[in-house]
């Protein structure tokens, strides 16, 4: 393992002091217990808050900020975060409307937050994201798994909250934003986890992963590796066969990189992606390439279609300033 | 339920887990993903290090508290369902106040009635509830009829073991092996394994505490 390491156990909290102090006029960082919360406060508003296992940066406090998150909790590598840590942020962050929790469905994270809600003093509601088409039970969760789709329902969520929306409207379009979106990934290689000092998985040069999960948990098989068209066309595919798109659908494409893939291929990827969405009848009206929802240095990328209507345009295109999203303002 | 047999009793699962570390890091490399063991211990060494603190309570209050440290130390779903457990008893054990065995039994059902909610599973999912639930049964009928409390003991480690062996041969459909459709067969759960472990230093500590 060569990775930029002092001690293994200090890689979180030093990757966390150093974001926070290269973001300071947008986040602060609590230490005890672990959690980010915006620098200003916003009032009058639904509190955001959304957290899962780190490894996967900027999701989530990279997305704290005006139009987005108003705090995260970070677990872990690859670990849910705890009760403590998300209570002790809505403490922080709550502005008399209630607490919006975003979670990735995985069974660790859902038990964690299931609890934090219940021992919340104040009104919550919590939005699932579910967006992995990939495989109906994975590794980590039964049911699908809250991927790359998160960032869509986040900026989205986030945007509607600073219109002084209420908690169960934010809940609604969370929901709406999710069933209308789904992504599949592929790998090149593993993942490794600072911690266990060796790759996740075992994939030889000629092989990927079709709908690898970001942990590197495995997907729907291990095949041959080809050319990109030949692999984006099954993914593609696969997330037609998920939404069942009318056609004439708009459409945002997302395509992210699991944290080793260049932005170059990214690129090649959208093209052949909006290509053949297009070819479908879908108009990609909206786009948005870039490592967004990673699994540390795994090489790969996952492709997601968020299916566009007047209220989620609306929200995704509203202003948004956070450290690894920013427009409009 | 004295605080001092708790305070003995998480030492005694303290020293089953860590003596077992080797068997639990292999069940869980071959199944899950080789954290079960280190999530473990650092529950373990969090409760032993609250020892003084616990000393001052009731029973159910060291119990509260022993679920409160758990959720907030292991993460992962283990946090979650081992501080159901002992939160839910803990609530058991104020309500009925009193030191029967019927209570302690009906305290038990509770817990694991809460990890079945929380995990949303149940029998045959090979999982820590495969062990959990059919002592829980065993107790609650063993305590209605009065069975000395020996003899239960002797009998529940006995339903744990052999919940925990009949993993074995299950298809996981909760939990972290749930992705790996039949290659999960001929390997023991690590939770089972562990929630075994737990039962059985428990019980050897009530039956210690005869003598």
């Amino acid at each position: 393992m060569k990775k930029f390491i002092n001690k293994i156990d200090d890689v979180l909290i030093e990757s966390l002091s150093g974001f926070a102090s290269a973001h300071h006029d947008l986040v602060e960082l609590n230490t005890d217990p672990l959690f980010l919360t915006r620098q200003h406060k916003a009032p009058n508003k639904v509190a955001i808050i959304s957290g899962g296992g780190s490894g996967h940066e900027p999701l989530h406090a990279g997305y704290i900020g005006y139009g987005m998150l108003d705090a995260a909790c970070p677990g872990h590598v690859f670990t849910s975060p705890t009760p403590d840590q998300m209570l002790a942020a809505a403490e922080a962050v709550h502005a008399d409307k209630g607490i919006l929790f975003i979670v990735k469905n995985y069974a660790g994270d859902v038990m964690n937050f299931e609890m934090a809600a219940e021992m919340l003093p104040f009104e919550s509601a919590t939005v699932l994201t579910s967006d992995d088409c990939a495989v109906i039970n994975s590794t980590y969760t039964t049911g699908r798994r809250g991927v790359a789709g998160t960032v869509i329902v986040e900026k989205c969520v986030g945007s509607l909250a600073e219109s002084g929306a209420d908690l169960q409207t934010c809940k609604a379009l969370g929901d709406k934003v999710n069933s209308r979106t789904a992504s599949m990934g592929v790998a090149l290689t593993s993942c490794t986890v600072p911690a266990a000092g060796r790759p996740t998985f075992d994939i030889s040069d000629n092989e990927l992963e079709m709908g690898v999960g970001i942990h590197g948990e495995p997907g729907r098989k291990r095949e041959p590796m080809r050319e990109a068209d030949a692999i984006v066309q099954d993914v593609v595919s696969a997330i037609l066969d998920a939404l069942k798109p009318a056609s004439d659908s708009e459409a945002l494409l997302l395509i992210n990189g699991f944290g080793a893939t260049p932005l170059m291929e990214l690129y090649l990827i959208y093209n052949t992606a909006s290509r053949l969405f297009t070819e479908h009848g879908i108009k990609i009206t909206r786009s948005l390439v870039g490592n967004y929802t990673t699994a540390l240095d795994m090489a790969g990328a996952s492709i997601t279609l968020c299916l566009l209507d007047e209220e989620i345009k609306q929200y995704w295109d509203s202003p948004v300033h956070t450290a690894a999203l920013r427009w409009g303002r | 339920m004295k605080t001092s047999f708790i305070l003995s009793a998480s030492e005694s699962i303290r020293d089953a887990i860590l003596n077992h570390e080797s068997e639990l890091e292999s069940l869980d490399r071959a199944i899950g993903d080789g954290d079960h063991y280190i999530n473990m211990k650092r529950g373990a060494a969090a409760i032993t290090e609250l020892h003084a603190e616990l000393a001052a309570l009731t029973a159910d209050a060291a119990l509260n508290k022993i679920g409160l440290k758990l959720l907030s130390t292991i993460g992962g779903a283990s946090g979650p369902l081992l501080a159901s457990f002992f939160m839910s008893m803990a609530k058991v054990l104020k309500e009925k106040n009193d030191d029967t065995t019927t209570t302690y039994a009906a305290a038990f059902a509770t817990g694991v009635e809460a990890i079945q909610q929380r995990g949303k599973a149940g029998l045959g999912e090979k999982t820590m509830l495969d062990v959990l639930i059919p002592v829980a049964q065993q107790f609650s009928t063993l305590a209605s009829a009065n069975t000395e409390i020996n003899a239960i003991c002797y009998a529940l480690m006995q339903t744990a073991e052999e919940g925990m062996l009949a993993t074995k041969t299950l298809i996981a459909t909760k939990g972290r092996a749930a992705g790996l459709g039949e290659r999960a067969i001929g390997h023991i759960d690590p939770g089972a394994k562990s929630c075994q472990l737990m039962i059985n230093a428990v019980c050897n500590q009530v039956l210690s505490s005869q003598h």
